[in-house]
């Protein structure tokens, strides 16, 4: 799993809402891989062709807020993000993200003192570096780093279902 | 306890259950919809699962694409029915109207149960004591296969409304208040628990709003103590209804009181529920479109104040009314009694039940610089159709006003 990662980041506001994540109109296409060219389509139409393997979102507070479709932390990590670091995070989206293998940290200070193209650097369960300032983060409760350790929540179940025939 | 923590209790067969404890739950239901069913299934099978735990606690609703309006809909239909044939789940519903609605119409969310649904406005069961949240289809595949998944037990606001709320003001005026002062991340992790003798004097079609929009304020949960209310819409008995009651020893997070005669009509403005005005500070806002529908505010209640409303008159020339039913029950209901029919008679058109324009796939999707006043629960950038839109969102009283004015009114 990973326990450090650095990346350069883009920057988005308050309450970023699942339907500007990806709009309902493109939900029922097939696969992710197609349906990610819409991400954050509404509010900024380019982001989604820029974003590149290993880059790091940072919002502000309730990000994820609204609709439960797990589409938008699928895409998100479809687009190459590994970690997500907002003020706050809407609890449905924080549940989906951790099990899609997302890196999902709060932190209240990074926004404010970051801007789009930094670098940031995370090491879980302890800090964040970004310009140089460090900043504390809270630590997973164990279930959930289970969930993260195992790569998320389906490949934990894939490891329960085989060691149940075992 | 909290009214979260003594279902959680219930649930987990435990003496007590404590804010902040992460325990494991078994759901007495599921409820899956359309849109997420192939992913649910997909998710299902990556895991090994082969069967599901029981199928007789597993629902299948089809409400958000209902009709097809793109081929690829169909997709998510053949699979739903392929699935629930397989796994022998008979509550399978193709187009009886919204899930939410139904899940309460059909008696599948009953008092001091625990129900997980792939929808955000799952916590609409709350109005019948139900602790009722939604899930991603991750989360949905693993519980289909295992019965149970991890809750973290939720710390809960009180909002405690007494008196009598005047005659103008609706269940929706109150919740987007109570929104707009909590603000759209002000109950994230937690549940709110609503009280007081203004919410005793409210229709379960009322607390059903209320309850719905508890998640555009983060909540986990948006409850009610069942009452004898809740026993006749649920037909239970009064000894379940009788376990559940406000305790003393109750721990709050935050206590919001309210005065009922304080509130006022109001209005949340683009593109954020808690951006509410009182609709007299407004000004003039001329309207392309009204929506009177969705889990929110598309049940019978809804639709009677708005054909009172607008009976014998004819809506601005124009403008377009959509009325969609919540369900095939209320959509019949409607008809027999002429509501129906009043509401054609001023110029509406009246859709299939469903989630129809709220959820921004049918039935009056709009184009850029349109502006819409909406009785659904969201009013997102881009929720309706174009992200250059403007959505309001009122009770269906103010719509049914603004219908017939062309601009935002209350008379």
């Amino acid at each position: 799993m990973i326990r450090e990662l650095q990346g350069r980041i883009w920057k988005l506001g308050d309450d970023i809402d699942t339907d500007i994540i990806i709009p309902t109109q493109y939900l029922a296409i097939n696969t992710v891989e197609e349906m990610k060219q819409y991400a954050f389509s509404p509010l900024r139409e380019e982001l989604a062709g820029l974003i590149q393997n290993g880059d790091v979102i940072v919002a502000g507070k309730n990000f994820g807020c609204g609709s439960s479709r797990e589409q938008a932390p699928e895409i998100i990590a479809a687009l190459g993000i590994k970690c997500i670091i907002a003020k706050s995070f809407a609890r449905i989206f924080f549940r989906n993200g951790i099990n899609n293998g997302l890196l999902l940290i709060e932190a209240a200070d990074v926004h404010d003192n970051c801007s789009e193209g930094d670098t940031v650097q995370v090491k879980l369960n302890e800090h964040i570096t970004c310009n140089g300032k460090t900043y504390a983060i809270g630590k997973f409760p164990d279930n959930l780093l289970s969930i993260i350790e195992h790569g998320g929540l389906v490949k934990s179940m894939i490891r329960k279902n085989s060691g149940a025939r075992r | 306890m909290t009214l979260a923590e003594q279902i959680i209790a219930r649930n987990t067969s435990a003496y007590e259950a404590k804010a902040g404890d992460i325990v494991m739950v078994q759901p007495d239901n599921v409820m899956i919809h359309d849109i997420f069913i192939p992913f649910v299934v997909r998710k299902f099978q990556e895991m090994g699962f082969s069967r599901v735990w029981n199928p007789e606690k597993v629902v299948i609703i089809y409400d958000h694409l209902v009709p097809a309006s793109k081929i690829e809909d169909i997709r998510h239909f053949k699979i739903g029915e392929n699935f629930a044939r397989e796994q022998n789940i008979t509550r399978l519903h193709k187009s009886d109207g919204v899930c939410h609605q139904l899940m309460c119409e059909k008696g599948y969310a009953l008092p001091g149960q625990l129900v997980f649904g792939t929808d955000s406005h799952t916590v609409t069961y709350g109005a019948l004591g139900v602790f009722a949240t939604g899930l991603g289809y991750t989360d949905m595949a693993a519980i289909l296969g295992t019965g149970e998944t991890w809750i973290k037990i939720p710390e809960t606001i009180l909002v405690q409304i007494d008196g009598r709320l005047p005659k103008d003001v609706y269940a929706k005026d109150v919740i987007l208040q109570i929104i707009s002062d909590l603000k759209a991340d002000g109950a994230t992790y937690q549940a709110l628990e609503f009280v007081g003798s203004a919410v005793d004097e409210m229709s379960v079609s009322s607390r059903l709003t209320l309850s719905n929009m508890a998640i555009e304020a983060g909540a986990k949960a948006g409850l009610f103590y069942p009452d004898e209310k809740t026993r006749s819409y649920c037909n239970v008995s009064s000894e379940l209804i009788s376990r559940f009651s406000k305790q003393e020893n109750s721990r709050y997070k935050k206590i919001l009181y309210y005065r009922a005669e304080a509130f006022v009509p109001v209005v949340a403005l683009p593109s954020n529920v808690d951006k509410v005005k009182p609709i007299s500070e407004l000004g003039r806002i001329e309207l392309d479109q009204v929506f009177i529908g969705s889990c929110t505010n598309g049940r019978l209640e809804d639709l009677q104040i708005a054909a009172e409303i607008l009976k014998g008159k004819k809506i601005k020339d124009g403008l377009k009314l959509i009325v969609t039913p919540a369900s095939r029950d209320i959509y019949q209901k409607a008809a027999q009694n002429g509501l129906l029919n009043i509401l054609a008679e001023a110029g509406a058109i009246i859709t299939h039940p469903g989630c129809g324009l709220c959820c921004g796939r049918s039935g009056g999707i709009v184009c850029d610089g349109e502006r819409v006043l909406a009785t659904n629960n969201r009013n997102f950038i881009g929720r309706m159709g174009s992200p250059n839109a403007e959505i309001y969102l009122s009770s269906p009283a103010i719509a049914a006003y603004s219908a017939i004015n062309g601009v935002i009114s209350n008379h």
